[in-house]
């Protein structure tokens, strides 16, 4: 595959007909099925020295998530980037082979625990069943435009719901992003995320130009009319809402991210990015000064060592594992990647980088790069700005999230509670980012499906370059 | 929108690549300091999980690894504890390993490279990995008969085979249990080691090889060689033997043991200013050989000044700088700057015990596969030729009437020659005494050489020391069958 976007084949070249590429989905599947159940073979080989009796249910199970996704994306979408589920094949298999390995640590240490990885297969099939609902209702992106201010207002309640609701179906390990009913956990954020992300786009699109509008120049930037600094605001204040009420910094950070360079995406002017980085740099510096469980972030972000056995505790045992990983790491089943507290879910990067070393988190790294740059071509390829600016917010969400819980989790950024998309233990996350592959994969399909035959009095529209769009 | 999302897929690559560095920089610059971290269990658990190697001292276990319930499987025992534990040293969660337990970390838990095929082995055979054991040359009587020698005061105990320069006795006193350093409870073993550190003399250090002291009259052996070598002197030569001596150059009075008179003659021959340890006779010898003669003897003996690794680190000897002929003086008779181990003391022994010849100590015999064989054994190795046979004759010569009708009386066995020399060496004003005393036996046919140093003991190297290396010999000789 060409990395370069720009060398790219626009879709839809008149006389050639486009492949599907539906069978490079079906081998790529197959090779991520096959690579999770080798490592599934190793973890219990190395912990147990036997292959558990589950083996071969989970086996088929996952095996046939896959296959009928292909199925379905075969029939509903059979233009869609051949490149994208396999990704997510890869990376949930990886999660649940970590998370099976964490099981078999926590019954060694105790009899009584374990079992998560059949509750987050269970959960991957939920995905699998929302992907195919995204896949089967929503036959066009555009439709989604329509119920740009509806997905808004759900966007806001599930966000603000946790924050609404007493501590004690809310909070989990101080933050007050959870829904706990009837032995569920729902973390709404991760839902409202693309809601709102579907709500941006739809809004930016209509707003553009006015956004676009210079009143005028100071040292060679673009400074918008204090009116239309308005939306900015409003998510600023949305983001600082979201940490003071739910203590949690990572939906703060992330969110207000995503809208600041969506919204740079639509309007093209870099002046949108450094506003943005200055309400953020406002906005953290004030957070420093009032929260004192953001001020104890930094700290411990800063020099965990000094926190080691406060605060710091679980940064300093990720880089712990992390260090002793090195190269190569310790093999699945050979580390101790249960020395990290909640290793199964926010710290999981730092299990697969204690026992697949530096090579094997590289390479998690890269798959994510992947799944992210096909997303960022299937925005620069599909003909309309909706579609675009939906798939590059969406194709950004996941790199901006996989940046700040990584980067926390190796001590490059402070720690947030954010989950590392598709691996993590989780179903909220897990279920919502099948939902958020589901629309990238309707939208590739719209990308690179070819046009139908032009009316022979005017040009194809479809065929014209993308960039005759933008004003 | 086509160049601003061009640019987030560029940024989104420069923010992996962040990423990417950040792992780098972690997992491999930093990666040996994270997994050495003190806080970092996963290495320690892993060596606690394999079975550490034994350290063997004839045939029975001094420090062995013995499985348990907790999470670290093995504890380390030292069943004789204090006895051993100054050669053994301990192996600590909290302060790590010391003494053979350091030096022969590799061995004991079988990372050294002469365990890798077995290792190897271990891989495919799905054998549980474990460490080779070390097996020791000191000898079970001469270790426990010193270590008992030396109860109540502070000091140290060095027996040598002369022959081969094996390590029969270390002892070191005061000293301490190292399996109360060596337990899973970090909070007892903190507890331990502030009561270790609260006393005057730290046990932790072994006083036979890991300090050096003024050696006093031990060193008249150095400067008697170094007249014999010469060639102009034989033990029957008249060497001047003033009560007092103006040391060349100053107003300082060097003086005889409690201002006594060596010779009413105020002369007296070699042997016999060795016998009673006559010490103007040896500051004026020592001047009258110049500081080459004595310096070059010195360092033949041993005395470079540099560190031994035996396989544990030994501080070095040496006779220090010698600015003037009156520091020669003062030299000569092991005092100003010379400075011996007890081990570098018991080697001056061994070499004249040994026609001359000065063999390389140490301290490990064997070390061993866990399956018991023998992976490595240690080849006698020649140091030095300090003195010729017939120089070394003499000094024997001259060192049995040291035992026989000298200071050293006390060291004396019935039916056996010792040559020996004692020393009382002068530490400061108002400090008591070091006390010394070397020396080998069956003089004939020496099968051991020993050094005993008692720090401050206050009395003379003579009644006090003397007396422990007669009890130490006698030891290892019965055990001999002689």
């Amino acid at each position: 595959m060409t990395a370069g976007p720009s060398t790219d084949p626009r879709a839809g070249a008149p006389g050639a007909a486009t492949p599907t590429r539906r069978n490079t989905e079906l081998a790529l599947l197959g090779f991520a099925v096959l690579i999770t159940l080798a490592a599934q073979c190793i973890v219990d080989l190395t912990v147990t020295g036997s292959l558990r009796a589950e083996l071969a249910t989970f086996g088929a199970w996952f095996a046939a998530i896959w296959a009928g996704l292909h199925l379905v994306v075969r029939k509903l979408a059979p233009y869609a980037d051949p490149l994208l589920l396999p990704a997510v094949a890869l990376l949930c298999g990886l999660g649940l082979t970590m998370i099976h390995r964490l099981d078999l640590a926590d019954e060694q240490a105790d009899a009584a625990s374990g079992g998560d990885a059949p509750v987050q297969l269970l959960w991957a099939t939920v995905g699998a069943g929302l992907f195919v609902a995204v896949l089967v209702v929503l036959r066009d992106h555009r439709l989604l435009a329509r119920f740009a201010y509806t997905l808004a207002l759900v966007g806001l309640v599930l966000l603000a719901l946790p924050a609404v609701l007493p501590a004690s179906v809310s909070e989990v390990y101080g933050a007050k992003i959870w829904i706990r009913v009837a032995g569920f956990s729902i973390q709404p954020g991760e839902f409202a995320k693309i809601c709102l992300i579907v709500f941006f786009a739809s809004y930016l699109v209509d707003k553009r130009d006015v956004l676009a509008l210079a009143s005028r120049r100071v040292m060679g930037l673009e400074i918008p009319r204090a009116r239309d600094l308005g939306p900015v605001l409003v998510a600023w204040a949305l983001s600082i809402l979201v940490l003071v009420f739910e203590r949690d910094l990572g939906s703060s950070l992330l969110l207000f991210g995503i809208f600041v360079v969506m919204l740079y995406i639509a309007t093209e002017r870099s002046s949108w990015l450094l506003i943005g980085l200055g309400l953020f740099a406002a906005g953290a510096f004030l957070a420093y000064q009032l929260f004192g469980h953001v001020r104890v972030r930094v700290d411990t972000w800063l020099d965990p060592f000094a926190y080691r056995d406060e605060g710091g505790y679980q940064l300093v045992q990720s880089l712990f594992g992390l260090g002793t990983g090195g190269l190569f790491g310790a093999g699945l089943g050979g580390g101790r990647p249960d020395q990290v507290p909640v290793a199964k879910s926010d710290f999981i990067a730092a299990a697969l980088g204690e026992e697949l070393g530096l090579f094997g988190l590289v390479a998690l790294i890269v798959v994510y790069l992947i799944l992210v740059e096909r997303g960022l071509r299937t925005s620069l390829v599909v003909r309309d700005a909706f579609g675009k600016l939906l798939a590059g917010g969406l194709a950004f969400a996941v790199a901006w999230q996989l940046f700040v819980v990584l980067g926390g989790v190796t001590g490059l950024l402070p720690l947030t509670g954010l989950t590392t998309p598709f691996v993590a233990y989780g179903g909220s996350s897990l279920v919502a980012n099948f939902g958020l592959v589901a629309i990238l994969v309707r939208i590739s399909d719209a990308a690179r499906r070819p046009a139908a035959p032009p009316a022979p009095p005017k040009p194809a529209i479809g065929e014209a370059p993308t960039e005759v769009v933008t004003p | 929108m086509n160049a601003p999302l061009r640019r987030v897929a560029i940024s989104v690559l420069v923010l992996f690549t962040l990423l990417i560095v950040n792992v780098n920089y972690i997992q491999v610059v930093r990666s040996d300091e994270l997994r050495g971290d003190s806080g970092n269990t996963r290495v320690l658990t892993e060596e606690y999980s394999r079975e550490r190697g034994s350290i063997v001292v004839d045939g029975t276990e001094v420090a062995l690894s013995t499985p348990t319930d907790d999470t670290l499987q093995y504890l380390r025992e030292y069943p004789q504890g204090p006895v051993y534990a100054p050669v053994t040293g301990y192996y600590s969660l909290v302060y790590g390993g010391w003494q053979l337990e350091q030096a022969e970390n590799e061995v004991l838990a079988g990372s050294d490279d002469r365990l890798a095929l077995r290792r190897l082995a271990d891989l495919f055979t799905g054998r549980d990995p474990a460490g080779g054991d070390v097996v020791l040359t000191l000898d079970p009587a001469v270790q426990e008969t010193a270590m008992a020698q030396l109860d109540g005061v502070t000091g140290a105990v060095v027996a040598l085979d002369p022959a081969t320069g094996a390590v029969l006795g270390m002892a070191s006193t005061p000293s301490y249990d190292p399996a109360q350093l060596s337990s899973h409870d970090p909070g007892a073993i903190r507890d331990y080691a502030a009561e270790l550190d609260a006393m005057d003399a730290d046990p932790r250090l072994n006083r036979a090889i890991q300090d050096n002291y003024p050696p006093g009259s031990v060193f008249k052996v150095i400067v008697s060689a170094a007249a014999l070598a010469s060639g102009e002197y034989t033990p029957d030569t008249v060497i001047p033997a003033p009560d007092t001596l103006t040391l060349p150059g100053t107003s300082t009075q060097l003086r005889n043991f409690g201002n006594s008179s060596c010779s009413s003659s105020q002369e007296q021959s070699l042997i016999d200013a060795l016998t009673i340890s006559c010490n103007t006779a040896f500051a004026q010898l020592g001047i009258d050989l110049g500081e080459d003669a004595v310096r070059d003897m010195a360092e033949a003996f041993g005395m470079t000044g540099e560190s031994r690794t035996i396989p544990l680190e030994t501080a070095g000897s040496s006779v220090g700088d010698i600015e003037s002929e009156a520091a020669l003086g003062q030299s000569s008779i092991g005092q100003r700057d010379v400075r011996m181990t007890p081990l570098q003391a018991a080697m001056v022994a061994a070499a004249v015990g040994n026609d001359g010849t000065l063999m390389t100590p140490y301290l490990v015999d064997q070390v061993r596969a866990p399956d018991l064989t023998v992976i490595d054994r240690a080849d006698p190795e020649e140091l030095s030729e300090p003195v010729g046979p017939e120089v070394a004759d003499q000094l024997q010569e001259m060192m049995e009437s040291v035992v026989a009708n000298g200071s050293g009386r006390a060291a004396r066995i019935a039916g056996v020659t010792v040559a020996g020399k004692t020393g009382t060496a002068q530490v400061a004003e108002d400090v008591p005494d070091h006390n010394w005393f070397i020396g080998f036996a069956p003089a004939d046919d020496p099968q051991i050489a020993v050094a005993v140093f008692v720090a401050n003991g206050g009395g003379t190297g003579g009644d006090t020391s003397a007396p422990i290396a007669r009890e130490v010999i006698e030891a290892y000789l019965e055990g001999q069958g002689g």
